[in-house]
């Protein structure tokens, strides 16, 4: 089977445990954790590459935890016409991608950091960020 | 010797190209760096600026008459509800308004992608606005329906009228319950997860003229990328002090203003159609006041930097919707900007939901208007009640 790319979110009572310990272990699976990040709050966000045979048995078995997991098809772009550098998505976003430069305060979007979580999706009053398949 | 300058003086140096104005972030350094004294009678204006989500804002629109004639009893802009009440073909369009099939928050958090505001930035924009209209008919009046295209410049007027912006300070937000809450002042997570706050300090209006000794109806301002005016102050106008728990004066609070302006020169970058998820649709406005430097007095007021500006600390999951008065404590714009607060003894990130480099690009431009010779300052006709009026706020029973 081919590798798939998914992206993982997770809360705080997770963010302890050694679930890809048990992703190895116990669903032989080969895992490749390209995206990892644990914010203050310990609400986790990861993305992963996984192959497998048991591939959708493991993601089962996360979603039975309360893992979120979603497939990593779409990516997300900052409408820059739109942004007006409000700021309100950036403690919103578990990886750090929305962040503000300072002093200038201007808001930056790293998408090599971003999870696609599509928090900010909503959480932008100005919906300035976008999903693009 | 003490500085006294009229606004009579001040336009005459901007009329003939002498006037020196600065940003209020400047003037902050500037008094730092050489003394209030000296500031006060070097600088002529100071601009600021803010940029934010603004309720109570909206415009008036006449559309002209039809053949046959229509007197409008309801009325729809893209399908979003104005008001009509008011005669035959005039309307208001409110910012917050939703439109007729949004799902508000039947399926929570309610997205509110399209109300009022977006009505008003399409328009300004320029776009073409679908207005429907109904009436129940008269002699003078016969028609009952139209449905028809309109863009900005086809109608009659169109003014803009907030009668609630630029609050003159906000609190900082927080969320102590154990779940997500979504507010106007945007998405709070558990447990003090975050705080958000929402003026632009030591830029915002209000902050840096807090006694209104300059600002009064008639002030000639920057509105939505336009030229507006001071109309009254503003609803919910109750000028007053914070004052910490121990008797500590945390600087003004409580000021608004209601502003008027012709829509029709204003731009689509300076009102924006905002949708607070959870919460509902409103319009974020860009607004700027040039403060004249009259005297001393009103140069150290306006030379207040974000390190000596404070907000409130607020529990929104359980003290703001009960109307309870709560005691998290003040905090600095500058501690608030930083990006990280400790509220007792937990680190909390903070975001704003107001743009800073937006509110910096209204006071830049502001003082480039008025550099040119472009923009006069305008001697209110009278000036707004202020911290010493005692104004006291008047609460709903039942
Ligand atoms: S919330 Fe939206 S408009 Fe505000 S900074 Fe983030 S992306 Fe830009
Ligand atoms: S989708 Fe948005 S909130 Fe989620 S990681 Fe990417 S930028 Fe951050």
């Amino acid at each position: 089977m081919a590798p798939q790319k998914v992206v993982l979110r997770f809360d705080a009572k997770i963010s302890d445990q050694p679930v890809i310990y048990k992703l190895v272990k116990d669903y032989d699976l080969v895992i490749n954790i390209l995206k990892a990040n644990v914010n203050p709050q310990k609400e986790g966000t990861m993305v992963l590459d996984i192959n497998g045979e048991k591939a959708e048995q493991g993601i089962d078995y996360l979603r039975s935890l309360g893992v979120q997991v979603k497939s990593l098809t779409e990516q997300i772009i900052q409408n820059e016409q739109k942004c007006v550098s409000c700021g309100a998505c950036t403690d919103i976003c578990p990886s750090g991608a929305l962040y503000i430069e300072r002093p200038d305060m201007i808001v930056r979007f790293d998408s090599d950091r971003c999870v696609v979580c599509h928090l900010c999706v909503k959480a932008c009053p100005m919906r300035a960020m976008e999903v693009c398949f | 010797m003490a500085v006294e300058k009229t606004y009579q003086e001040i336009n005459a140096r901007i009329k003939a190209g002498k006037a020196v104005v600065v940003t209020a972030e400047e003037l902050v350094s500037m008094v730092k760096e050489k003394g209030v004294e000296r500031a006060a009678s070097e600088v002529d204006v100071v601009t600021t600026g803010t940029f934010g989500p603004m309720c109570s804002s909206g415009a008036f629109l006449s559309f002209g008459h039809a053949k046959p004639r229509i007197k409008m009893h309801k009325v729809w802009l893209n399908n979003v509800p104005a008001y009509t009440g008011i005669a035959a073909v005039d309307a208001y369009i409110g910012a917050t308004e939703v439109r007729e099939d949004d799902p508000l928050n039947s399926d929570h958090p309610g997205e509110f992608r399209y109300g009022g505001g977006h009505v008003i930035q399409d328009l300004v924009a320029r776009k073409k606005v679908m207005l429907k209209a109904t009436g129940y008919g008269t002699d003078c009046y016969p028609r009952k329906e139209i449905e028809t295209e309109i863009t900005i410049d086809d109608i009659n007027e169109a003014i803009l009228f907030n009668p609630r912006n630029a609050y003159q300070n906000y609190n900082c937000a927080i969320n102590l319950s154990a779940k997500t809450i979504y507010t106007y002042l945007g998405v709070l997570k558990p447990h003090m997860g975050n705080a958000h706050f929402s003026t632009s300090g030591q830029l915002s209006p209000l902050l840096k003229d807090p006694m209104f000794r300059t600002i009064g109806i008639g002030t000639r301002i920057f509105l939505g990328g336009g030229i507006g005016y001071v109309a009254w102050n503003g609803t919910q106008h109750f000028p007053g002090r914070n004052t910490g728990e121990d008797g500590t004066d945390y600087g003004f609070a409580g000021g608004t203003l209601s502003v008027i302006g012709d829509l029709k020169q204003m731009s689509p970058r300076w009102l924006v159609g905002t949708s607070m998820i959870g919460y509902g649709a409103t319009m974020t406005v860009g607004l700027g006041i040039p403060i004249p430097i009259l005297n001393e007095e009103i140069c150290r007021y306006a030379a207040v930097g974000d390190d000596e500006l404070y907000a409130p600390i607020v529990d929104y999951s359980e003290d703001y919707p009960n109307f309870k008065s709560s005691s998290l404590g003040f905090i600095s714009y500058a501690q608030l900007k930083s990006g990280k607060i400790n509220i007792n003894g937990k680190e909390v990130p903070t975001a704003p939901v107001s743009s800073y480099p937006r509110a910096r690009e209204i006071a830049a431009t502001l003082k480039t208007w008025i550099k040119k010779g472009d923009f006069l300052l305008s001697e209110p006709v009278q000036l707004l009640a202020n911290a010493d009026s005692g104004i006291v706020a008047n609460s709903l029973k039942g």
